[in-house]
């Protein structure tokens, strides 16, 4: 064995004085486990000789989180805005914007400490990472060895930004901007962080894949439970809490644009891929097989949705095509990783059709006014999609969910994942996102009522919230 | 003088247009309004949410012509707008007293 005594770089020459030099087999290990996106071999004080991140894992990770943030900004808010009334066109923009930046502060001030920094298995800890301490270019290994600290922050921002800019669909064209802001606070607050957590934190409560102590071993890829359900459970609650918008079934409310509706769910396509591949925490093999699933599980269910409405209703329409993409995405969304490609396209025609029969069947029928069909698509797509990956995880897919992995082993997940038993783990998850999700939506929703009210005034609502509430025009004839 | 207002079928606009200026009318004001007759509105579907829409897209085409005229325009209209079906449209004519062009001050059916 070669030792190693030429020093390159004043950093080293001064570690060399305690630091065992490493080997030229440790040095090959390293940049075998780079390329295999393994952990590194070389501990931080034996001053390995690649010490930083990897270069092409950051890269995709970076564009993956620019592809989040496009995603609501400005995917979402086109397709909510496209299918809003003209007066109301603006307000949707506005409040994307208002979380973005309002979800931001949070996420600097403690969110990412909260859902990120070890702490107990419901909650991280709340000062560990306040104000991104620490939060260096440096990868944090309890989450991706080669992949800055400082860009996982950001992506994992995106998530929390697009999640309550979901819930907005539900309570649109007659939600106080003031009121939504001060829901929104409470609301990552008291179920986005501690949820995130349990599910992504390093000791989470339901962290199948990456907690050895996990108490229920489930499994969510990017997000079904923490960002779907969630957001659409919420949605519901807060939606029949504020009530219908004025004159719901009386007068006519259509989309006032399919064509800004269109674009906005091309968006959402194209940033979903950061939001599922960039998932894999780095350009490898899972991510290359989630880029494959969401891609399937999206189009399938893009064309399955308006083929039914086709046959049940005489037409296809666009929205039946815009609607279809998205419910197929929010499907395979915590299934992206773990699944094959024959399970994706299962996924995709089962998400085509069972939240095309909740929005267009079962919201009459119970007569709640989720406006833009947040629960029918993110809440039914996500609670499905939770479950369906129980079904369909298979670890020829994802190697994570092999013996071979310390934590499934450790915990179990192996084991439940090779001979079933995974399902029941992943309703467990559902069940207490539901709780989660409800209870404390009524809680928040109620508080903000009683200290500055939900609803604007009648006259502004009939007005519309883009002259009432932000002085502004969508459009000037 | 007379006042001709046809509301026809948007897509019909072009034929009708090139029609009366077959027939030698030189101006004419044009508009998209909406409304409707014995053709009713439709009915749109936004996912569970279905909407009837009464007052339907159409082209309302003005112009004010003298009296010998009348027939002839009138004529072509007619047979460039229709289709046979319903919702072709109606023609209304009624008496001008007086047209002034306003940059020669000229009156009457000189300035038609």
């Amino acid at each position: 064995m070669l030792a190693l005594t030429a020093i390159t770089g004043t950093a080293q020459q001064a570690a060399a004085v305690t630091l065992k030099e490493p080997t030229v087999e440790e040095r090959l290990a390293d940049l075998e486990a780079y390329v295999n996106n393994g952990a590194r071999v070389t501990t931080d004080k034996q001053a390995g000789k690649v010490t930083g991140p990897g270069p092409g894992h950051n890269a995709w990770m970076m564009t993956s989180a620019a592809l989040v943030l496009f995603m609501t900004l400005p995917g979402l808010a086109l397709f909510y805005g496209g299918l809003v009334r003209r007066k109301n066109m603006l307000s949707v923009i506005a409040q994307c914007f208002g979380i973005a930046g309002l979800v931001t502060i949070l996420w600097v001030l403690f969110g990412y400490s909260a859902v990120f920094a070890g702490g107990s298995p419901y909650l991280g800890s709340l000062s560990k990472f306040a104000f991104l301490k620490d939060v260096t270019s440096a990868p944090n290994t309890d989450y991706a060895a080669w992949v800055s600290q400082n860009v996982y922050a950001m992506y994992q921002m995106m998530f929390a930004i697009i999640t309550p800019a979901l819930i907005i669909g539900a309570v649109a064209e007659r939600m106080k901007f003031s009121a939504i802001l001060a829901f929104v606070v409470l609301w990552m607050v008291v179920v986005y962080f501690p949820l995130a957590h349990m599910i992504w934190g390093v000791d989470g409560l339901m962290n199948g894949v990456w907690n050895g102590d996990a108490k229920i071993r489930a499994i969510d890829f990017a997000g079904g439970t923490v960002v779907h359900m969630s957001s659409g459970w919420s949605a519901l609650i807060l939606c029949i809490i504020l009530g219908k918008r004025k004159g719901h079934e009386k007068i006519n409310m259509a989309p006032h644009s399919m064509t800004l509706c269109a674009i906005g769910t091309g968006m959402l396509w194209v940033g979903w891929y950061g939001f599922n591949a960039g998932s894999a925490g780095a350009a490898d093999g899972v991510a290359a097989s989630a880029f494959m699933t969401t891609t399937i599980a999206a189009a399938v269910a893009s064309l399955v949705w308006p083929v039914i409405e086709w046959i049940l209703r005489g037409k296809p329409s666009v929205l039946g095509f815009c609607s279809g993409a998205v419910a197929g995405l929010v499907m395979i969304t915590p299934a992206a990783g773990f699944v094959s490609a024959k399970s994706a396209f299962i996924i995709g025609i089962i998400a085509g059709v069972v939240p095309y029969l909740a929005c267009a069947y079962l919201k009459p029928l119970l007569k709640y006014d989720d406006a833009l069909d947040t629960f029918g698509v993110h809440a039914v797509g996500g609670t499905i999609g939770a479950i369906l990956t129980g079904i369909f995880a298979s670890s020829d897919v994802n190697p994570n969910l092999l013996t071979a992995n310390a934590y499934a082993a450790k915990n179990g997940l192996d084991k439940l994942v090779a001979n079933g038993g995974l399902v029941a783990e992943q309703f467990k998850a559902v069940g207490i996102t539901l709780v989660l999700s409800i209870v404390g939506t009524v809680v928040i929703a109620f508080i903000v009522k009683a200290v500055i009210g939900l609803r604007p005034s009648e006259e502004a609502e009939t007005q519309g919230l883009d002259l009432a509430e932000h002085g502004e025009e969508a459009y000037h004839s | 003088m007379k006042k001709i207002e046809a509301i026809i079928k948007p897509f019909k606009l072009e034929e009708v247009k090139d029609a009366l200026h077959e027939v030698g009318i030189e101006g004419m004001t044009v508009s998209e309004v909406k409304g409707f007759g014995r053709q009713k509105g439709h009915t749109e579907i936004y996912r569970g949410s279905e909407y009837t829409v009464d007052f339907l897209p159409k082209i309302k085409i003005e112009l004010v012509v003298s009296d010998v005229k009348v027939s002839e325009a009138t004529t072509a209209i007619i047979k460039s707008a229709k289709t046979g079906k319903i919702g072709d449209g109606k023609i209304f004519i009624s008496e001008v007293t007086e047209a002034i062009r306003i940059r020669t001050e000229e009156k009457g059916d000189l300035a038609v």
